[in-house]
């Protein structure tokens, strides 16, 4: 088995220890086993097991190691080991704009208060039928390329506006969220979504560049969420 | 007192929106303005002070001025809500812009009532 060696250049950080963040140069071999970047990521844990960066599925659905990979948010599970050129180090930073807790995790918190900000759940007053609140074929398929986000913050924290305003702007994954609730016919607080998205800041802080499209490991489309979110405000206003 | 964010100020559409409706007015006005050029309005002072005071080019220079000014309070109100977070100093900003906007708009129109 063709073995390889890679070379990494990690962003440390321990509050407790450092004074200040550091980058470690490390290197690690790797076997046509390991496919990923979160496989070379576990080799260097058990070479330097001081490194610490969060995973769980390693399969790009529970989202946790969301990190920043040469310059550009991904999910190390995602990423091949392949996509890097020899003889360049790989450089591994936490997600930016949120504060590290130590190494490559971050402080989530934030993120996630902007996410639940928006009311992340179904809005139905009516009593439940007896089997299920039924859509048709066409009124589901608008919910296609939203309700796959699995809140990484791959997109939140490549966005300039998110990072200057985190406390007032919703950011791409809450607002693709939030138009996930917009658009789903079941939901009966329509105009309430949108009177607390009508703010300078929380829904108009997005400028359009599209950070957040570029990133996204599972391809969705926060910028296009944001337009049909606007796009339902005008029509609610003329 | 404690520090609460408060969020759902109830307006944004209005200011989004008229930033693009004010770029396609600067859009079309610039487009008259290069056909104006292209015909040779700015050969002389004369020809060139014919076509300004023209009433059609009256109407849409003010039109223009207007949308001018509106587009950049939106615009720069932006660059301020970005980039300046002290409450106290970002409203300081906010009002220069839009006392130095409204003084640009006056002295524009009294630049197009002399013609």
């Amino acid at each position: 088995m063709t073995t390889r060696t890679l070379q990494f250049r990690i962003y440390r950080y321990d509050p407790d220890r450092d004074q200040k963040p550091w980058m470690q140069d490390i290197s690690v071999e790797v076997d046509g086993a390991d496919r990923k970047l979160l496989d070379a990521l576990v080799k260097l844990k058990a070479k330097d097991d001081s490194i610490a960066f969060r995973r769980s599925c390693r399969e790009g659905v529970c989202g946790s190691d969301a990190l920043n990979i040469n310059g550009r948010n991904g999910l190390a599970c995602l990423t091949d080991l392949a996509s890097f050129p020899d003889g360049k180090p790989i450089v591994l930073r936490p997600l930016p704009g949120l504060p590290v807790i130590r190494d490559l995790i971050v402080d989530m918190t934030q993120f996630f208060k902007q996410y639940h900000s928006i009311k992340p759940y179904l809005i139905n007053n009516d009593p439940p039928p007896e089997r299920e609140r039924l859509q048709s074929p066409e009124e589901r398929e608008e919910l296609d390329g939203l309700y796959e986000c699995i809140l990484c913050a791959c997109c939140s924290t490549a966005c300039p506006s998110f990072w200057w305003n985190p406390d007032k702007f919703v950011g791409p994954a809450g607002l693709l969220a939030a138009y996930r609730f917009i658009a789903d016919t079941r939901d009966q607080a329509t105009s309430e979504r949108l009177d607390n998205l009508n703010d300078p800041y929380r829904l108009f802080r997005c400028h359009t560049i599209m950070n957040c499209v570029d990133v996204c490991p599972k391809g969705l489309n926060p910028t296009k969420a944001i337009g049909k979110i606007k796009d339902m405000m005008v029509k609610r206003a003329i | 007192m404690v520090n609460r964010k408060i969020v759902g100020a109830h307006y944004g559409l209005i200011d989004w929106l008229a930033q693009r409706i004010t770029a396609l007015v600067m859009i079309v006005f610039t487009l008259v303005i290069a056909i104006g050029l292209l015909s040779g309005a700015g050969a002389s002072f004369e020809t060139w002070r014919a076509f300004m005071s023209a009433g059609l080019m009256r109407f849409l220079t003010f039109l223009f001025v207007l949308a001018l000014c509106w587009h950049a309070w939106v615009g720069v109100r932006d660059i301020w809500m970005d980039y300046v977070q002290p409450a106290g100093i970002k409203l300081t900003l906010h009002v220069l812009t839009l006392l130095a906007l409204i003084g640009y708009a006056g002295w524009a129109v009294q630049i197009i009532w002399r013609l």
